[in-house]
């Protein structure tokens, strides 16, 4: 896999220093272009912890300068991403008035569009997109393991098992996508369609990082994890049937299928064996759940909307 | 934490929702099939309106409150 393509100034010269046989970064201290721009730099940045890139070093992972660019661009993705947050309080008991505050969040479903509406290219172009996140499925809430307490710890493995399959590769989540994209036509490779996707994409994928990579955000971490795992089982139905009505393969089909019953086991150990033993010895980072999921549903809901509002102007 | 360790259930019964199995085991559906766990976690329905029985789909989540079991 290669640098994806420059969206501004800044990622122009961020790949001109990953590219640099000597090593030499050299200062990086251009303004982003524009949110693109500054996206698709942090992403590139974030994707040296996860499979890299041939074209960049292996060294440039930890290089002192790149880091201090991800510092600066991820301080300002942060703030953005807090101020669209509105806090808001949790009444006891904590599992229940999760699934509310996710159940009582309202926003466009592209999952119903798909299930009555989506011509086959719109879908394709969705599948596309999420392939950004879904060959890498769970990697970013990964990262969280070692930071976590015994109890929920545990939890989070128990569930990780099963998104890689239960210790079986032919079952494990990104595979059975990867599986899904080769049966449909499109590239199974990693990363094969980042230049076509929108820059709501690139924030999805760039907040489960940011929440990943940090101690500090560990709780907003999960909280996203919950959010996500809550918000699956019925959409990945709905996909499902118009993946049917499309007569999208059935690879394709057995993904979202899989996603079905899994995440109706996932979103109970998030909320309440992961999330709830968090918060039982860490009360102070209720807060940083409802962050987390608050983010994951409001990206979210950026993307379905760009996306809807795209397909009916076309 | 107790005073033996952490509470670690075998079942779960997630108020409103499903009921949680860990572990492998047969489950019997109302129509007298039986079918087998595939994951360390499983959901069973107790709402008795997912459309993958046994198994629990999410459906009991836009059940009215008094559906829901
Ligand atoms: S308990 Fe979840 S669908 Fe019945
Ligand atoms: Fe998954
Ligand atoms: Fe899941």
């Amino acid at each position: 896999m290669l640098l994806p393509k420059a969206r501004g100034e800044l990622s122009e010269a961020l790949y001109d220093a990953l590219r640099s046989e000597t090593g030499e970064v050299g200062s990086l201290h251009l303004q982003p272009t524009d949110g693109d721009d500054a996206q698709i730099a942090l992403w590139a940045m974030y994707e040296l912890h996860y499979a890299g890139f041939e074209d960049a070093g292996d060294e440039m992972e930890w290089h002192p300068d790149v880091l201090r660019l991800r510092r600066r661009l991820e301080r300002d993705f942060e703030a953005e991403l807090r101020a669209r947050h509105t806090a808001t309080t949790l009444d006891e008991p904590f599992a229940e008035s999760l699934f509310s505050f996710i159940a009582d969040h309202d926003g466009p479903s592209l999952a119903a569009y798909v299930q009555r509406k989506a011509d086959r290219e719109q879908v394709l172009e969705l599948l596309r997109h999420r392939s950004i996140y879904h060959l890498k499925e769970s990697d970013p809430i990964a990262w969280v393991v070692p930071r976590l307490p015994t109890a929920p710890k545990a939890a989070l493995m128990e569930l990780q098992f099963d998104e890689y399959g239960d210790g079986d590769p032919n079952r494990l989540h990104a595979h059975l996508f990867a599986l899904g994209l080769e049966a449909a036509g499109l590239r199974p490779d990693l990363y094969a369609y980042i230049d076509d996707v929108p820059v709501e994409i690139l924030e999805l994928n760039n907040a489960m990082s940011l929440f990943g990579l940090h101690r500090r955000l560990r709780a907003a971490a999960l909280g996203h994890l919950a959010a996500f795992e809550a918000t699956s089982s019925l959409p990945s139905r709905r996909m499902a049937q118009g993946l049917a009505r499309l007569e999208l393969p059935p690879e394709m089909i057995a993904y979202y299928e899989e996603h079905v019953e899994a995440d109706a086991v996932h979103e109970q150990l998030a909320v309440r064996t992961i999330c709830g033993s968090l918060v039982a010895e860490e009360p102070q980072l209720v807060d940083d759940v409802v962050f987390g999921a608050f983010t994951c549903l409001d990206l979210e809901d950026r993307y379905a909307q760009r996306m809807l509002d795209e397909w009916a102007a076309a | 934490m107790t005073e033996h360790g952490f509470e670690h259930p075998d079942v779960i019964v997630c108020p409103g929702g499903p009921l949680l199995l860990r572990g492998e085991h047969v489950v019997e559906d109302a129509d007298g099939n039986t079918h087998a766990t595939q994951r360390p976690v499983s959901a069973v329905c107790r709402c008795g309106k997912s459309a993958d029985q046994p198994w629990c789909d999410g459906t009991h989540k836009v059940l009215p409150a008094r559906d829901r079991p």
